[in-house]
């Protein structure tokens, strides 16, 4: 989705505030948001694209006003809702309702389970099914899409020419599974993509690195299919 | 924002409605409330970017652990036990005199978490997420780093599940400093790119 959310490059946010002794959170509300958003992040409901996808779906004023944590609240409640986890009736009087049973791929997080299950972490690799179409210093171009839907190619690396850097594995692809339409593992590249080509001559990088799955790339060497 | 008028009203309306949604979902079973205060012993006391610094001084005094974090990052960051959420793929990229690495996600705010932590507001900012990667030498400048014009500044966009740790330049004068004094120079920016590490008396009065 072009959102606003899909930053990079923009010149207009002013300068970067930076906080000396910052504390872990700010206000007594935004840590428990944290915890809540990581607890029922594991029920099995939703995924993490699928969460970033409904955090930058949000209103643009309230996701460039509100500030990191308010935007967890605001999805939070809204992937409660959507998995039929909480109505909206509940949500603004607080009061549970007898409702039919708990969605069935509900899985609560039980305290004991913390350390050894955020210790793991949810890896988004998955096992290859057909070999990496691309090799390291292949060049490439990034595909031209402007999906209505969520996407993790950035707008400021659309169509633009790059080099393959190295090839990450087969990972699962957001651009589905923000969606629930499926996984649909791919090879992850990350492409280095010298500052002329993104920016013409109003950049101090010298390159930037990007990681791209297969589906976002298009070849540009002669004799290679794409 | 705190300049702005109503922002009081507005945290109290916040106050209020986090209440209400985990009276809400722990009366519904959704939640148990230990697992909540697990979650909050592990960021706030467990993980933070005193596990990164462990691993850079690390990189530091031992040249074959160097190489394996650079070649094998997951393995070898696995060693010293910082795995975990956010943190499942990581890749070090390594600062020398003439390349120096910066890194971003211009999407959202994705950060190495077994190794940093929780990131810091400004990582998590607009400004910073727009022009790290158009103007990082102008965003260094903010940070007051100033990097030879023969340096060159690469970018590292986080926008897969890949996570990024920058390996900083390992100070002059710090030849006869234990690893784990070493560990105690390493500021969190240095380890995303914001900051690069002076002598040792210098790192001491900022500790970033």
């Amino acid at each position: 989705m072009n959102g606003v959310h899909d930053m990079g490059g923009m010149q207009c946010f002013g300068p970067i505030e930076q906080e000396v002794d910052e504390p872990l959170f700010h206000q007594a509300w935004e840590r428990r948001a944290f915890a809540l958003t990581l607890a029922l992040g594991t029920s099995g409901c939703w995924n993490i694209d699928a969460s970033r996808f409904v955090r930058e779906s949000l209103p643009p004023v309230l996701y460039l006003e509100g500030g990191y944590y308010r935007i967890w609240l605001e999805a939070l409640q809204q992937l409660l809702h959507r998995a039929n986890l909480v109505s909206a009736a509940e949500l603004s009087s607080g009061q549970a309702q007898p409702t039919a049973a708990t969605p069935s791929p509900f899985k609560r997080l039980e305290a004991e389970s913390v350390g050894p299950l955020f210790a793991r972490g949810w890896p988004s690799t998955r096992e290859a099914r057909s070999p990496a179409r691309f090799a390291m210093g292949d060049s490439v171009r990034t595909i031209n899409h402007h999906p209505a839907t969520h996407t993790r190619l950035p707008r400021y690396a659309r169509g633009r020419t790059g080099t393959v850097h190295a090839i990450r594995g087969v990972h699962v692809l957001p651009d589905t599974n923000a969606v629930f339409a499926g996984e649909q593992p791919d090879w992850l590249y990350s492409i280095r993509f010298e500052a002329s080509e993104l920016w013409g001559p109003d950049s101090t990088a010298s390159c930037v690195y990007l990681d791209c799955w297969q589906s976002y790339l298009i070849s540009l060497d002669a004799g290679r299919s794409s | 924002m705190s300049e702005h008028p109503d922002a009081d009203r507005i945290k109290r309306e916040l106050e209020a409605r986090v209440n209400v949604l985990e009276s809400l979902v722990v009366e519904k079973a959704l939640v148990d409330r230990k697992a909540l205060d697990a979650i909050l012993e592990l960021y706030e006391h467990k993980i933070g970017p005193r596990n990164g610094a462990r691993v850079v001084a690390r990189a530091w005094v031992d040249p074959a652990f160097r190489h394996w974090l650079l070649t094998s990052p997951d393995q070898a960051i696995a060693s010293l036990g910082y795995t975990g959420r956010q943190g499942e793929h990581v890749v070090v990229v390594e600062n020398t005199p003439d390349l120096h690495n910066l890194v971003v996600c211009t999407l959202c705010s994705c950060y190495p978490w077994p190794l940093l932590g929780l990131p810091p507001s400004w990582y998590k900012s607009a400004p910073y997420r727009a022009r790290a990667v158009i103007d990082p030498r102008g965003v260094l400048g903010e940070f007051g780093v100033t990097l030879p014009e023969s340096t060159q500044i690469q970018v590292w966009d986080s926008n897969a599940e890949v996570r990024y740790l920058v390996l900083p330049m390992r100070p002059a004068g710090t030849e006869h400093l234990s690893e784990e004094a070493l560990a105690a120079l390493v500021t969190r920016n240095s380890m995303i790119g914001t900051d690069v590490l002076g002598a040792p008396d210098a790192t001491a009065e900022v500790m970033r």
